[in-house]
């Protein structure tokens, strides 16, 4: 495929994806940050969200299958996963951890394991996105092409 | 004085979370800055020289410690603190920044996620310079400039923020606060 039509699909796919909300206007605060001297900056952070989100998922998995659930600690932890999901613009993501730290207020376990199941559903269709946006982008690369900025029109 | 007319900034970012040091690290070099993160208020405490002795070791401390000192070439020109963070809060860190007679006139800046006017009105009322809500944008980080050169007294440097590139308007403490009207709910 001619470089040109893999960075015209990358400019689509990754405008749809603003589009249907799974990113926001941070992801482009990410992009402007990265360049020459830092190329890969975008991909670290992407994949540190993967790590921390990974360990989070099963940090709350486990406590909120303890028989007497510490509201405090998976609290916490849904905190810290709106946080990095808020900072690398992952937008759904982040809003089912909106809802999710809104049931761990008033102590609704059943809430809670339904927000926990939709936001690891989140979590990993946001996962599949980025994966296929990064091999996207290597792909230009790896053809010698330059990867294209988006303009968007917010 | 000896300070070098091209002196970079030291910025000291305190947070727990790795992905917004590294976001943060990368908003502040993109505009110049020299940065030290660190992950708690304890160690940045450590970093600056502070511990928890009374005043007399601190200044003790921080004439033998240059790096402590008000030496602008390895000093800290600004502090920026996370808000929630385990142990020391970024409340109590800076709490604890003001009460220092070394580090007092640092100026601190306040990050957090969360939108809750009590909390940024306590923080800037007990000496926060800013308060910005993550995540936070590199439009934000060009506020740090004015309060960076607050701390440079020497008439001398005046020409040197002449020379700067891209100066932006300096804005009244005022402006901060109106600023908190504007914010949507998360």
């Amino acid at each position: 495929m001619e470089v040109v039509q893999i960075q015209r699909n990358l400019v689509d796919y990754t405008k749809s994806l603003f589009m249907e909300g799974f990113l926001d206007g941070q992801f482009l605060q990410l992009q402007q940050l990265q360049d020459e001297s830092n190329p890969d900056f975008v991909a670290e952070v992407v994949s540190l969200f993967f790590d921390d989100s990974q360990k989070l998922l099963n940090e709350l998995t486990i406590a909120l299958d303890q028989p007497i659930v510490d509201f405090k600690k998976v609290d916490a932890h849904v905190h810290q996963l709106k946080g990095s999901s808020s900072s690398i613009g992952a937008q759904k993501v982040k809003n089912a951890c909106i809802a999710f730290r809104n049931f761990c207020e008033v102590q609704n376990i059943e809430g809670c394991l339904t927000c926990l199941q939709q936001v690891k559903l989140e979590y990993y269709l946001a996962k599949n996105k980025f994966e296929t946006l990064f091999r996207l982008e290597q792909q230009i690369v790896a053809s010698g092409g330059s990867i294209p900025m988006i303009e968007m029109g917010f | 004085m000896g300070m070098a007319a091209q002196t970079q900034f030291h910025v000291l970012a305190v947070d727990d979370s790795l992905i917004d040091r590294k976001l943060i690290e990368r908003l502040l070099k993109t505009s110049s800055y020299q940065v030290t993160a660190v992950d708690s208020g304890r160690k940045a405490l450590e970093f600056l020289g502070l511990n928890n002795h009374d005043n007399e070791d601190e200044e003790r401390n921080s004439s033998v410690a240059s790096v402590s000192s008000d030496d602008q070439q390895v000093g800290v020109n600004l502090i920026i603190t996370d808000y929630c963070m385990p142990g020391m809060t970024g409340y109590d860190l800076l709490r604890k920044i003001k009460q220092s007679s070394s580090f007092k006139d640092i100026p601190v800046v306040i990050m957090s996620s969360e939108n809750i006017p009590s909390r940024i009105n306590r923080c800037l009322e007990d000496g926060a310079e800013e308060f910005f809500l993550k995540p936070v944008q590199l439009s934000d980080v060009n506020k740090l400039r004015p309060h960076l050169m607050k701390g440079i007294r020497s008439d001398e440097n005046q020409s040197n923020i002449n020379k700067r590139k891209g100066m932006e308007d300096i804005h009244s403490p005022d402006r901060t606060r109106a600023r908190y009207n504007e914010l949507e709910v998360v």
